[in-house]
């Protein structure tokens, strides 16, 4: 063993640093920087890049488009599944003609719950990528920050105290007057510069305080309703949906995950901070109110039709992230689809699970999204990302 | 004419007063040091040249237009900006970060060769493809200092550059910064290391209290009576250069 503690390799004399003034206007201009070795070997692993690339772009849609196949695959198996036992065929049939009973059937029942499970899967997807994306904070979610509770108020008081028999359009517009409120608050608390664990708790305080609020407000309304009401609001159903709630649904969803896409890009740069972002010409505050009212319409729309359904914003952004190179701006449109793929999954599972149909859809997306909330924070805290 | 100056700059954030009656002129080609001890106002300094924060009164000038006339776009193709707290939040890939650069642009942008041209520079080429929190702290800077670069700004904005390097690494980036104003690029830079601003910067803008305290060439600021007076310490001078010795 050499005795020595420290041995200093000899290194080949590098060049003086300059500092300033010193031999400034006699060498060279630094437009010539010294180039490192590895450039040659840049050059040589030319053709690997090439192969990358193509790599990298097949990557880049392949998943996306195997996601909206997957999507459209269990929405299929959905429309099939149910506890009347009609033929493939006659359902199919009964979709395009008139075939009696299995057109009723197909048309009022099992259509309208596959198409909502897409709709509402992709607004909560989407409208939790942005959030997470918005709020530099992989924790964002709809469910998470309070929003679907708000929304989910929002339409009991609709519902419960008569406005939504004057026009069906209150029903949403009153849940996503709803979600607008709280995700105000949470836009005014990120600007005030609070912390990603403050904001966490803020929204965790905003959704005990609607859900508390719906049980009053159903406590208080004039006519009579059931309990298993109040708690498909809380929790999330697809059952019993109507092609009316798709119709009403459809369009702000579609819109709000329109207006959160128009801010992907900009969501990139907030990866650096705030001030960076800015710098590079992206007006923050314009990109804050986009995402928050693309998510109000997304995620109000949403659970004006099927109640609050949770963690589903939270799962799978954070599945997909790595997929997509960690770029918020490419994780919107795939969170979409994989939302809409999750919901239908889990609104399948609940079915084959229970077909009496006492499972709600949002037992199930909570009993996946709990756990894997937790063992997100353990991984943050361990890997301070 | 100076690239970027502030003239009799007041600003506030909300009723405090951080900058009374500033004025400061970077010049193309050189490297502006902004010293002064902490909460003197030299982060409020670069965050109210880039229109960050408005100002109350007073005058500044961007590449001799009036920063209220600077639309958005305009401005930051003018400036860049690296802050200080530059976490990035999501690993993205390193390529993908340094060609946030090229944001001010647009979509259309074709700035490969921009992005190419500021990686190599900063000596990160070799990470292209990995991602960025795989990286050592020193090559993590020199990737956001390659974004910066990408914009190819004329003016180039560096909030404490050296804080959180070891040695080695303060001294390259300080290089890459120096190699930027040969090229002709306004440099400031804010700095607590009174080391690195004496030896590496053409001028020193000192502030004090939300004043400048005075603007000049480092060995003439940075006499004696005045890091006494500002700083509040007594200097050895190694070659013309600083070393913070004691408090006085």
């Amino acid at each position: 063993m050499d005795s020595k503690i420290f041995r200093f390799e000899k290194e080949p004399p590098s060049p003086p640093l300059r500092g300033r003034g010193q031999g400034e206007g006699a060498s060279p201009p630094a437009r010539d920087f010294p180039p490192h070795p590895s450039r040659a070997d840049a050059v040589a692993s030319a053709p690997l890049k090439g192969e990358r690339e193509v790599r990298y772009l097949f990557e880049r849609h392949a998943l996306t488009i195997a996601l909206a196949i997957l999507a459209l695959a269990l929405a299929t198996i959905s429309f099939v599944i149910g506890p009347a036992q009609i033929g493939i065929s006659d359902l199919f049939g009964g979709l395009f003609g008139d075939h009696g009973t299995a057109t009723i059937i197909a048309r009022e029942i099992r259509l309208p719950r596959a198409l909502l499970a897409l709709v509402v899967g992709g607004a909560l997807g989407a409208s939790g990528a942005a959030l997470q994306g918005l709020f530099r904070n992989p924790l964002a979610d709809p469910g998470v920050t309070g929003v679907t509770s708000s929304a989910g108020f929002g339409a009991v008081i609709a519902m419960y105290f008569g406005f939504a028999a004057i026009n069906p359009l209150i029903l949403p517009a009153s849940a996503i007057a709803g979600a607008v409120a709280t995700s105000t608050i949470l836009y005014f608390l990120s600007r005030a510069g609070a912390e990603r664990t403050a904001l966490i708790l803020a929204g965790a305080a905003i959704a005990s305080l609607a859900t508390a609020m719906t049980a009053l407000a159903m406590s208080l309304a004039p006519n009579p309703y059931a309990m298993s009401e109040m708690i498909r609001w809380m929790m999330g159903s697809l059952k019993d949906s109507t092609l009316a709630d798709f119709e009403l649904a459809v369009v702000p969803v579609v819109v709000g995950v329109a207006i959160l896409w128009s801010a992907a890009r900009s969501l990139d740069a907030l990866t650096l901070g705030e001030e960076a972002a800015q710098s590079l010409g992206v007006n923050v505050h314009g990109v804050r109110r986009r995402v928050v009212i693309g998510v109000a319409l997304a995620t109000g729309a949403a659970t004006a039709a099927a109640g609050a359904v949770s963690f589903v914003g939270l799962v799978v952004p954070h599945l997909l992230r790595p997929f997509y190179a960690y770029e918020p701006a490419r994780l919107i449109i795939p969170s979409a689809l994989g939302g809409a793929a999750l919901v239908t999954a889990a609104d399948i599972a609940v079915r084959v699970i229970a077909p009496d149909g006492q499972l709600l859809v949002g037992v199930m997306t909570a009993m996946i999204g709990a756990p894997f909330f937790v063992w997100l924070i353990l991984r943050m805290r361990r890997e301070a990302i | 004419m100076s690239a970027l100056s502030l003239s009799h700059v007041r600003a506030a954030y909300d009723a405090r007063m951080v900058l009374d009656d500033a004025s400061a002129q970077f010049l193309r080609g050189k490297v502006t040091g902004i010293v002064g001890p902490n909460g003197a106002g030299k982060t409020t300094l670069l965050r109210v040249a880039l229109g960050l924060l408005p100002h109350e009164s007073g005058d500044v000038q961007v590449l001799e237009r009036s920063l209220k006339d600077c639309s958005r776009e305009w401005l930051a193709r003018s400036i860049a900006y690296l802050p200080q707290e530059s976490a990035v939040q999501w690993p993205m890939l390193v390529n993908r970060i340094v060609a946030l650069g090229r944001l001010p642009y647009g979509p259309r942008d074709g700035g490969a060769a921009a992005i190419a041209d500021a990686m190599a520079r900063c000596d990160v080429s070799q990470f292209e493809s990995r991602r960025l929190n795989e990286l050592s702290a020193g090559e993590r800077a020199r990737v956001l200092l390659a974004r910066a670069l990408a914009t190819q700004a004329p003016i180039l904005l560096v909030d404490e550059p050296a804080a959180h390097l070891d040695p080695a690494h303060q001294l390259q980036l300080m290089e890459l910064l120096r190699a930027e104003a040969a090229r002709g690029v306004a440099v400031a830079i804010t700095l607590h290391d009174l080391s690195l601003a004496s030896r590496f910067c053409d001028e020193i803008v000192v502030l004090r209290n939300g004043h400048v305290a005075g603007q000049g060439a480092p060995e003439e600021v940075l006499s004696d009576a005045a890091l006494a007076q500002v700083f509040g310490i007594a200097a050895k001078r190694l070659d013309g250069n600083i070393v913070p010795w004691s408090r006085v």
